[in-house]
Parts: C-alpha cells; structure tokens; sequence
C-alpha cells in the first residue's frame, strides 16, 4: 500500500460568495495516478489548483482546510517552493516563445542553477523522462512553438519535470491532442508515476479508467466518491457516479 | 440523451430472453421424446438447437458492438458481459438438449425409463432454465437463489436415478445399453442444471457486481 503524499482535510473553496468546493475530504497516495473526474464546472480543476496554490491568484477566492504536502500544511511553505514541488501541466500546450533547449532550462536557471553541463543534464533527462527526447535532439536550439501540439504538451511535461517535483498535476493535458499523442501521454503517466505521483483531471473517463489507480467523482462541488479506479467503473457505490459514468446525466 | 444505447441494450434483453426461451422449449421438448410422450418429435430439437446456435452468434456480435461503440460502464458494462457468458452456457443447454434427443432412437422400452426419476430430473432442469431467465427479466436476486438452491435436488435426483438404474442392470433381462444411455441422458439433465446455476451467479453480478468467483478472481469485483 502506497503511503499518501498529500492529504486533504474539510476544505471549503468560495469565489465570493458561490461555494465551489464542499468538504473536500481526500487522501491522495504516493506514486499513484489520481484521476478527478465529473462534468464541468463540478470543482475538479479547482481542487487541483488548490494543490499548488494556483487559487491565491484569484481575487475573492477565499479557502478553509487544510491541504498536506507529506504531512506538511502547502499553506506555510513558501509558495516558490511549493510550485516546484507540485507542477503543473495546463489544458492547453503553453511552451515559451523561447528555444526548446531554454524551455525546460527556465525552471533550473529560476532556481539558481547555471552550469552548463548540469543545465545539459537537466535537459536531456527531463526530454528523456517526457518521452520527447528522441524527437528533438536534433532541434534544441529551434523555437518550441514549431513542435506539434502533442510535442509541445510534452515538452510541457518536460518543463515541470526539469525542477525535479514530487507531484505532477495535469488539467485535462490531452483534451487538445490527437489519439497518438493522447496515447503517449497516458503511456508516460505510467511511466512517470514510479517516480512522480501524478493528480490528472480529464473529462475522459475511457481515460481515467485506463491510466488511474484511483478515481474521484466531483458533482457541484462535492466529491461524491473515491475509489479505486476498477471499482469505480465496474461498480460504483453511489447512484450519482452510476448515472454520470454510464452517460446518463453531464 | 442515450436513446440509441438504452434501445440497443433492451434489444440484448430481448434476444437473451428469447435464447432463454427456445432452451427451455428444447429441453422439454427432449424430455417428451425421452419418455415417449405422445407427440413429441425429436427432430424439432434439433432444429431449436440450431436457432439457439445462431442466436448466440448474434448476440454476440450484437455485444461486441455495443462494447466497441459504446464502451459501455458501470452496471452497463456488467449487463454486456455478463449477456456474453450468459449465452454460452445457454449455447451448451441448447447442445445438451440435442444430446438428449439423439439418444431417443436408442431407447425404445418406455417402460424402462418410467421406472426412473428421469422425467422429475427433465422438470427440475426445466424449471431451473426458467427460474435463471426469470431472474434475469425481472433482475430478481431471490430468483437467482433459487436456482443455486435447486442444484442441490436436481444433483440428489442423479445420484437418485444412477442408484435406480444399478439396481435394474443388476436384473435379468435389463437392456444395458438403454441402461447406459438414460445414464447419459440423465448426465446431461444434471450438465444443464449446471449452466443454469452458471446463468442465474452472472445474472447476480450483472445486478450486483459480485460474482461467486469473485474470491478466486477479484478483478471481477
């Protein structure tokens, strides 16, 4: 059994007055693939956002709870730090209008780090780690914004991997790719996650269910049920989950 | 906004009745031709059973389908593969009615067979055939038990008819061969209560999401 990495404890989300998160009660565990899952707007990439902080950017949003990082409230790390512990994969590939080479360098230059070999390192690894290597080594000094859609989503990947988290969050990274790419971003969860533990929301439940270990339903801001991702989809326990993952409601 | 599915899975449940259906008839049917009721034709057997064989292949096609286009979840999923090894074992009813039926010809004394449980055996296998496509139609778990629980008597009534027919081998003037062949008749009254066990746990799991072999395979659960 894999211990839990991070713990969320009764948390409430308010974006002023609207409650879009309802007693959020949720234990996510190490070196697993989390899947959130539920129709829109029900709080899922909310919750996700709360796991690295996204939230205190946004004005009027006020949380209550408590949200662990290995036993340690996110709320008293610095939030830097917490960001490089916890990154994040976006909906949308968002590489930098800058060289591949000097996208996944940005992260380890921001945290201080300026030798060239460990820069080569880091970026070799991280393109190694996110599957993309062997389509790019031959064009690291190219702008990353001429890679395809799915190279830049892994690219993207890559970026959050050169700071060396220990928690990869994705919102819905493949929703704009096509099958091939899509297949190996899921290929590259399982792959990452003997490393990393990864928290993914994805609106594809063909998805959750290939590449999870567990999975969380999310309906108007509560979690209505987590479990193993099996169960789940074989059996849920709650009627909501039942109507919504056989397509009868969402 | 899953029309087109709830239309397709009805129409499984309705084949899969239907399937259930011809069994039931193809093993009474075998049954009256066993014991020489008057009437009964054995050749309607088989033609039943070759009805039975192409329901199967349609319903499975019709599965496969369904799992491809549809990728079924939840209790959808369950009732897809369940309905699939469901048809099997009605698939292998079907058969044994037929085996049942080619041992006719070679059972002429009627007066053999009556002194035999056999025909109580032909009543509770049919009876179990129904109980299991009842307690699918009407997803009714007691129904499902029933049938497991009747497996015990249809068993007792083998056991009972073997002993019966040691006794009459063992006197002068017994056909042994006819002796042999109510054996297997009767074997294959007991196979077919058998199926209809194995109907009636995955029309259990298709409401449930347990099955009996769960213990030994818990991926199904």
């Amino acid at each position: 059994m894999n211990s839990n990495k991070i713990s969320i404890q009764n948390v409430d989300l308010f974006y002023g007055t609207f409650q879009a998160l309802k007693s959020i009660n949720m234990d996510i565990p190490e070196n697993q693939v989390t899947a959130f899952i539920g129709p829109s707007g029900c709080g899922k990439s909310t919750l996700l956002k709360c796991l690295n902080r996204m939230n205190d950017l946004v004005e009027g949003c006020k949380i209550t709870g408590e949200i662990l990082l290995d036993d340690k409230s996110i709320n008293q790390m610095d939030v830097n730090l917490l960001r490089k512990q916890v990154g994040m994969v976006f909906q949308k590939p968002n590489p930098f209008p800058m060289s591949v080479y000097d996208n996944i360098a940005f992260g380890p230059r921001t945290h201080g780090i300026r030798s060239r070999v460990m820069l080569d390192e880091i970026v070799e690894k991280s393109l190694r780690d996110a599957a993309i290597w062997d389509e790019v080594k031959d064009r690291l000094n190219k702008s990353a914004l001429g890679l395809s859609g799915g190279q830049q989503q892994r690219l993207c990947i890559a970026r959050a991997l050169a700071v060396h988290p220990e928690v990869l969050l994705m919102d819905e990274p493949t929703s704009a790719l096509d099958p091939i790419s899509t297949s190996k971003i899921e290929e590259l969860c399982t792959q990452l996650k003997k490393e990393y533990t990864i928290v993914i929301v994805t609106h594809n439940m063909q998805q959750a269910a290939r590449i999870s270990d567990r999975t969380a339903f999310f309906l108007l801001g509560e979690a209505v049920e987590y479990t193993d991702t099996e169960k789940m989809f074989s059996m849920p326990t709650d009627k909501r989950t039942e109507d919504y993952i056989t397509g009868r409601f969402g | 906004m899953r029309t087109k599915f709830d239309e397709q899975l009805n129409q499984l449940h309705v084949d899969l009745i239907k399937m259930g259906s011809l069994c039931e008839e193809a093993i009474t049917l075998a049954a009256q031709a066993l014991l020489r009721e008057p009437g009964a034709d054995p050749q309607k057997v088989f033609s039943l059973e070759t009805e039975i064989d192409q329901l199967e292949w349609e319903i499975e096609s019709h599965c496969m389908r369904l799992l491809l286009r549809q990728q079924p979840m939840a209790r959808d999923l369950r009732s897809v593969s369940a309905a699939l090894k469901i048809i099997s074992d009605m698939e292998r009813i079907g058969d044994q009615a037929a085996d049942i039926a080619e041992l006719t010809p070679y059972i002429a004394d009627c007066a053999l067979q009556n002194k035999l449980h056999i025909k109580d055996m032909a009543k509770e296998a049919v009876s179990m055939v129904t109980g299991s496509v009842d307690a699918y139609v009407k997803e009714d778990l007691d129904l499902v038990q029933k049938v497991i629980d009747q497996d015990d008597t249809v068993d007792a009534l083998f056991n009972q008819v073997k002993t019966e027919l040691i006794e009459l081998v063992q006197e002068k003037g017994t056909d042994a061969q006819a002796a042999l062949d109510l054996l297997m008749a009767a074997k294959y009254f007991e196979r077919i209560g058998d199926h209809a066990v194995n109907v009636a746990e995955w029309v259990e799991y298709s409401l449930t999401g347990v099955h009996k072999s769960s213990e030994h395979h818990p991926a199904l659960c």
